[in-house]
């Protein structure tokens, strides 16, 4: 099996977001690996440790991006790959999954891609989907588990969260999977591994390298633009605090709600 | 003048609320852009039931493929055929609309980059300018706003679920249905579904109206148990924070803010959550917020509209025998 994990590198959870001159700010915060990858990332060492085979994590962005690749290797993947070119800035959806189908395609041999639910940045929640349909592979969103894998007969059957539950089906390799938290629980990187990690070299692949035309990624190749980002409107603190006995808040809140017609 | 198209997402045939949020919006947005025809997108198996009822949430006209390669969600077959649709269509739509549901996000995200183009995904709210839609988007788990905006035909669009008000239905309304072929047949399908595993009988936090939550406050899985009989008695859904769902009170399935699901319920009880910016990130849209928990100065107190100090063993009990008393039950 090569597995192919696909990253996005994003300020950390807890970052104080902010907009500074239509650029999004967030202080000294620490930029790290985007919290729905590290399922994708610990699912793939999963499976090579059960199937054989490598890992690959792949990553469009600037090259700070090269410290979250260097956290995927350290966890136990195999190779990095940074996709960085100026030309790939203000890719939308369809133009990032472009590149990265792009760089799956130059790899050559893998059986699969595995992403994260979503980027806790841009919060889209589409690439798996785009990478699927551009490369032909079998789209399998939300997936919860992978119940069996047979990388000899091609096939595998996972579970996957929809609003009702989990829609347990069978699929065919190539595929692409986006994986939500549920899936397992991921390492922490390893003292060997955060050594190995930090003498690695990762090889930077730019458009050319991918024989893509310009045109066709960044700003210049999306249909989709965002031309204003901003804080929400603050949220007014008009907390009323009920107090009395329990049955006393039970009553004014009922009271309240009720007026209100929240219930 | 704009022609509209709404996805329609449907389980079993029957469609989730979030579609006719999807269908209220679109009608608005085609009054906003100068009128034009709604149409609603059924597909599945056993679709009558849904196709008649969009009719009376607002749609104009719609476009019915009721087959037996439809009956369980795949994203390609329905992708492929609204890509079909789309291509064959005399009078091509403006905007494609739908409902940002996992089966909503992938068939019309799939049908984007087939026509080539990108989905607007998971729209908070929708506006007209310059004669196209431009999205509301939450990025940075509700911490920024974006506007997104796509000079492409069609704009495809999905729509947060409850971010939209959902349209009176309007009882006897009818119009124009025209039944459309699959795209592909089922040999052209290589992705098979085997079955569901399903919560029977409770109601789905996605569209919930009411969610009444309990973090590590709850102390336990039996913790649990004030939670769920209020929300019996509320009829609404559980929720839970991480913290609760890593310790493994209660599955993953309920977990609520930034890597669970994000709901914008119209009332949201919060019992023993602090109120991490983690879990803010999946609620802060609910409507109503009650916060029940002991300590006065736990962040979740910033979010409220009613503070309760105190210990949830003790208020979620009270509360549920006075909302029994005064629903009735
Ligand atoms: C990458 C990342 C993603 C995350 N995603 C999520 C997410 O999706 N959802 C999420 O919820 N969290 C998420 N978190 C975790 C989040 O940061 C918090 O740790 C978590 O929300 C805390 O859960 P809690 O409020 O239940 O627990 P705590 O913060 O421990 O709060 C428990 C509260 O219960 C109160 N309490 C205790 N006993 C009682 C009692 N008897 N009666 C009343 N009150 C009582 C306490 O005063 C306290 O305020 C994420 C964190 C990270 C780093
Ligand atoms: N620039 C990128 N490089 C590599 N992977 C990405 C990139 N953007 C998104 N992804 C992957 O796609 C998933 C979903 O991201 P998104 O569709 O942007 O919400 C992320 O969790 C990543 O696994």
């Amino acid at each position: 099996m090569h597995v192919i994990v696909c990253i996005k590198q994003t300020p950390d959870t807890a970052a104080r977001v902010d907009v500074k001159d239509g650029h999004v700010t967030w202080g000294d915060a620490a930029l790290v690996v985007n919290p729905w990858d590290e399922y994708a990332i610990e699912e793939a060492i999963r499976l090579k440790e059960k199937h054989g085979g490598k890992v690959t994590a792949i990553s469009m962005g600037p090259e700070s991006a090269k410290e979250a690749l260097k956290t995927c290797l350290a966890m136990g993947c195999d190779e990095a790959i940074l996709l960085s070119d100026p030309a790939f800035k203000g890719s939308d959806a369809t133009a990032t999954a472009s590149v990265l189908a792009a760089a799956i395609g130059k790899l050559g041999t893998a059986d699969m891609a595995i992403v994260g639910k979503q980027a806790i940045d841009g919060d889209t929640g589409l690439t798996a989907i785009a990478v699927a349909a551009l490369l032909g592979w079998s789209p399998l969103t939300f997936v919860s588990k992978i119940a069996e894998l047979d990388p000899a007969a091609r096939s595998l059957q996972v579970e996957r969260l929809q609003e009702e539950g989990k829609q347990v089906c069978a699929a065919r390799l190539p595929a692409v999977l986006s994986v939500v938290k549920d899936i397992n629980e991921p390492r922490y990187p390893s003292f060997m591994g955060i050594r190995k990690a930090a003498k690695a070299v990762i090889p930077q692949w730019a458009a050319a390298d991918l024989g893509m035309d310009p045109a066709t990624v960044g700003a210049a190749g999306s249909t989709v633009k965002w031309p204003a980002i901003y804080p929400p409107p603050a949220l007014e603190a008009n907390v009323e605090m009920l107090d009395g006995t329990p049955e006393e808040i039970a009553s004014k809140l009922a009271d309240r709600l009720m007026a209100n017609k929240v219930i | 003048m704009a022609n509209i198209w709404v996805y329609i997402d449907q389980f079993k045939g029957a469609a989730l609320a979030a579609s006719w949020e999807a269908l209220g919006a679109a009608k608005k947005l085609a009054g906003e852009l100068g009128g034009g025809t709604v149409t609603a997108l059924v597909f599945g198996q056993s679709v009558a039931g849904a196709a008649a009822e969009a009719f009376t949430y607002g749609a104009d006209a719609a476009t019915v493929c009721d087959d037996a390669t439809l009956a369980d969600f795949r994203v390609r077959p329905y992708a492929a055929l609204v890509v079909k649709l789309y291509r064959e269509a005399a009078v091509k739509p403006d905007v494609i609309l739908g409902p940002a549901t996992a089966r909503g996000r992938d068939a019309l995200g799939m049908a984007a980059v087939l026509l080539k183009t990108s989905a607007m995904a998971d729209g908070t709210a929708v506006a007209v300018k310059d004669g196209a839609v431009q999205v509301t988007h939450p990025a940075y788990a509700g911490r920024l706003l974006s506007t997104l905006e796509s000079k492409a035909k069609p704009q495809v669009i999905t729509l947060r679920p409850r971010a939209f008000a959902r349209p009176e239905p309007v009882a006897g309304a009818s119009g124009p249905a025209a039944n459309a072929t699959p795209a592909l047949t089922e040999d052209e399908i290589h992705t098979k579904v085997i079955g569901y595993a399903i919560d029977e009988g409770k109601v789905s936090l996605a569209d919930a109206k009411i969610i009444v939550s309990g973090g590590r406050g709850v102390g336990g899985p039996d913790g649990f148990a004030p939670v769920r009989e209020l929300a019996q008695t509320l009829g609404a859904a559980v929720g839970a924070s991480r913290a609760a769902v890593d310790a493994g009170w209660i599955p993953y399935a309920f977990q609520v803010g930034q890597t669970g699901r994000t709901v914008s319920p119209d009332l949201y009880v919060a019992a023993g959550i602090s109120g991490a910016i983690q879990h803010q990130a999946g609620m802060r849209t609910a409507k109503t917020i009650v916060a029940i928990n002991k300590d006065a100065e736990a962040p979740i107190f910033k979010l409220a509209r009613y503070g309760i100090v105190g210990d949830l063993f003790k208020i979620l009990p009270a509360l549920n025998a006075e909302f029994k008393k005064r629903l009735g039950k």
